[in-house]
C-alpha cells in the first residue's frame, strides 16, 4: 500500500538535508579530545550522491545549492564554494546514472569516490583562483577519506528511497 | 496508437531534461555568487549581510552546543588536577624558582630600558586595549579555516583586529557584526601575515594552506632560519602589532619552511582581541595630503626677508631634542590608548604626525632644506669678521 503512494520531496529530500547539516554543525564545535580535533568530512556530499542516484529531480539542484551556501556561510569560505563543487559532484554522479544501475555497492562506493574527489579538485581550483595560492594536499586527503567512509548513509538513503514511488520503477 | 508512441506516455525523458536545466539553472546561480564575492579582500564592507546574519545566528546556537563540551573538559581537568596535584605542585615550585631569577632580570632590563628611553627620545608603542572572547564555532577544512567567537561589534571589535590565545597569536578579524567576531586562522589559504625571525631579525610572509603548520614565504638573507628559531609577528604593514609569538620553525616534509605555531599547544577555547589600531589606521591621511603648497623658495635678495617669514617653521623642526619628548610624554598617550570605545584618533595622530611629517610627503617638509640654501652665500659675507672675533 505504501509503494502506491507518491513519495513526497520532504521525505527523500528535507529531512536528510535537515540531518546532513545538524551534522556539520554538530562537527563544527571546538572541541579537542588528547589533542586531536573532531575530523570534517562535508556531508552534504553524500547527498548530492544519493539524490542523482535515486532519481533525478527539479528540486535536487536547488536543495543542493542551499546547502551548499550554507557550509560556505558556516565554515566562513568564499561564498559559493561549496555550492558549486556540490553541484558539479552531483552532475557527475546524474551523468554517471545509467552506468551505476545495477552495480554492486562496492563499484557504488567507488563511485562515490570519484563524485568526491571531482568536487574536492574542483575545490581545488576554485579556490587556487581565488587565493592565489596552493591549498595543502595532506588536508585535502583527510577530508577526502573523512567524506568517502560516509557512503554508508548514502547507501542507507538509496536503499530507502530508489523503489519508493511505483512511477518510478 | 500504442502507449509507446504516445509523445505524453514516456515520463523520464522529460524529467531528466527537466532536471538537467534545473542543475545548470543552480551552476549558474552558484557561480554567479562565487564571482561577486568579495571575501579575499578582508575589507569590512564585502563581508556582506548574509554573512552577518548567519553569525549572529550561529554564534549562540554554537555557544549552546559547545557547552556540553566545555563542561565535560572542565570536570576532566577538575579530575585530573585533583589526582596530578603532588607532581605539579613539584613542578610549579621549580618553575618559580627559575622566574624568580627572570624577574630580577626583568626588573633590571625595564629599569635600563626605561632610562635608553628617556635618553634617546624613543616614541613606544601605546598599551593595547583588548577584549575576551569565546570559540563557538570552528572550521579546519583545506579551504576554510575560521572560527566564530561571540564577541563583536558591542565591544568594539573591528575587523582587522589581531586575535590571540594564552599562547600565541591566533589570526584575525575578518568579519564583525553584533554579538560575534568571524576570526581567519594563520592556517587558512587566505592568510597572509607579516613576521620576523627573532634571532636574525629576517622577515617573511606566514602563508596559511589549509593544514596545520602555515609555510614560511619570501626569505630573505643568507641562511636567515634554523630549526627552532622563534618567530615573532614583525609589525610591517600596520595590521598586527610587533612583537606577538607566533609560532618555531620546523623544515616540512616538502622541504620548505613551516611554522609550529604556539596557539596549537592548548585547544583554543578563550582568546583576547586587541583592539589595535596602527598610526597608518588612526592617522588622517586626508590632513595630511592636504597639507598647504610649500613657500616659493627666495631668490638672493629676498633671503633676509624669507628668513623673517619663515621664523616660526625652523624652530618647531630645528629643535631635535627638544620637540621628541613633548610628543611622547606618557600623559598624553596612554589615555587614549586606553579607550577602547574612544579610539586614540586625535592625541596618537597628532603627536605622530609632527614627527613623520619632515620625514614623508609632506610638503612642509621641504621647508628647512629650501630656506638655509639660499642663505648660505649672503651670510659669510657680513659674519666672518664678527663670529671670528668670539671663539
Amino acid at each position: 500500500m505504501s509503494g502506491a503512494r507518491p513519495l513526497e520531496p520532504w521525505r527523500w529530500l528535507g529531512v536528510p538535508m535537515l540531518q546532513v547539516l545538524t551534522a556539520t554543525v554538530l562537527f563544527g564545535i571546538p572541541l579537542r579530545v588528547f589533542g586531536l580535533q573532531l575530523p570534517e568530512p562535508v556531508f552534504p556530499l553524500a547527498l548530492a550522491f544519493a539524490w542523482a542516484v535515486i532519481r533525478p529531480s527539479i528540486l535536487a539542484p536547488f536543495a543542493i545549492l542551499l546547502m551548499g551556501l550554507f557550509l560556505d556561510l558556516f565554515w566562513g569560505g568564499p561564498m559559493g564554494l561549496w555550492a558549486l563543487c556540490l553541484l558539479i559532484a552531483y552532475g557527475v554522479a546524474l551523468a554517471g546514472r545509467n552506468m551505476m544501475a545495477g552495480q554492486s555497492r562496492l563499484i557504488l562506493w567507488a563511485w562515490y569516490g570519484l563524485t568526491v574527489a571531482t568536487a574536492m579538485v574542483a575545490g581545488y581550483l576554485f579556490v587556487m583562483l581565488d587565493s592565489r595560492s596552493s591549498p595543502g594536499l595532506i588536508p585535502m586527503a583527510w577530508q577526502f577519506l573523512a567524506t568517502i567512509v560516509l557512503y554508508p548513509f548514502s547507501q542507507r538513503l538509496i536503499d530507502l528511497f530508489e523503489d519508493a514511488d511505483v512511477r518510478f520503477r | 496508437m500504442s502507449f509507446r508512441d504516445n509523445p505524453l506516455g514516456e515520463l523520464k525523458v522529460p524529467l531528466t531534461w527537466a532536471a538537467a536545466i534545473a542543475l545548470i539553472v543552480a551552476v549558474v546561480a552558484a557561480t554567479a555568487i562565487l564571482l561577486s564575492d568579495r571575501r579575499e579582500t578582508f575589507k569590512a564592507e564585502a563581508y556582506g549581510v548574509s554573512r552577518k546574519a548567519s553569525d549572529t545566528v550561529l554564534a549562540p546556537v554554537g555557544d549552546v552546543l559547545a557547552a556540553p563540551g566545555r563542561w565535560t573538559g572542565a570536570g576532566v581537568d577538575t579530575v585530573s588536577d585533583y589526582f596530578a596535584a603532588g607532581s605539579q605542585n613539584a613542578e610549579l615550585k621549580a618553575q618559580l624558582k627559575v622566574m624568580k631569577q627572570w624577574r630580577d632580570v626583568a626588573i633590571a632590563l625595564k629599569d635600563e630600558n626605561a632610562r635608553y628611553k628617556t635618553l634617546l627620545g624613543l616614541k613606544t608603542d601605546p598599551p593595547i586595549p583588548m577584549v575576551a572572547a569565546r570559540i563557538v564555532t570552528d572550521s579546519r577544512g583545506p579551504f576554510a579555516d575560521t572560527r566564530l567567537a561571540n564577541t563583536g561589534s558591542e565591544h568594539g571589535v573591528k575587523v582587522g583586529n589581531p586575535v590571540m590565545s594564552e599562547n600565541g597569536l591566533v589570526g584575525r578579524v575578518i568579519g564583525v557584526t553584533d554579538g560575534a567576531s568571524r576570526v581567519l586562522l594563520l592556517t587558512d589559504i587566505a592568510s597572509r601575515t607579516p613576521v620576523m625571525i627573532d634571532r636574525t631579525n629576517a622577515r617573511a610572509i606566514l602563508t596559511g594552506d589549509g593544514g596545520p603548520n602555515p609555510r614560511l614565504d619570501y626569505l630573505r638573507g643568507h641562511d636567515p632560519i634554523r630549526e627552532g628559531d622563534r618567530l615573532l609577528t614583525s609589525g610591517d604593514g600596520g595590521v598586527v602589532p610587533r612583537g606577538l609569538p607566533v609560532g618555531t620553525a620546523v623544515k616540512g616534509l616538502d622541504g620548505r619552511w613551516r611554522v609550529v605555531l604556539a596557539s596549537d599547544k592548548a585547544p583554543i577555547d578563550f582568546v583576547r582581541i586587541l583592539l589595535f589600531q596602527d598610526f597608518t589606521q588612526v592617522v588622517n591621511q586626508k590632513a595630511l595630503n592636504e597639507a598647504p603648497a610649500p613657500p616659493p623658495t627666495p631668490g638672493p635678495n629676498g633671503a633676509e626677508s624669507a628668513k623673517a617669514a619663515d621664523s616660526p617653521a625652523p624652530p618647531t623642526v630645528g629643535k631635535p631634542p627638544a620637540a621628541p619628548p613633548t610628543a611622547q610624554s606618557p600623559s598624553a598617550q596612554s589615555p587614549s590608548a586606553q579607550s577602547p570605545s574612544a579610539p586614540p584618533k586625535p592625541k596618537a595622530a597628532e603627536p605622530a604626525r609632527g614627527e613623520k611629517k619632515p620625514a614623508t610627503t609632506s610638503p612642509s617638509a621641504k621647508k628647512p632644506d629650501a630656506a638655509p640654501k639660499p642663505a648660505a652665500p649672503t651670510k659669510p659675507k657680513p659674519k666672518p669678521p664678527a663670529d671670528g672675533g668670539q671663539p
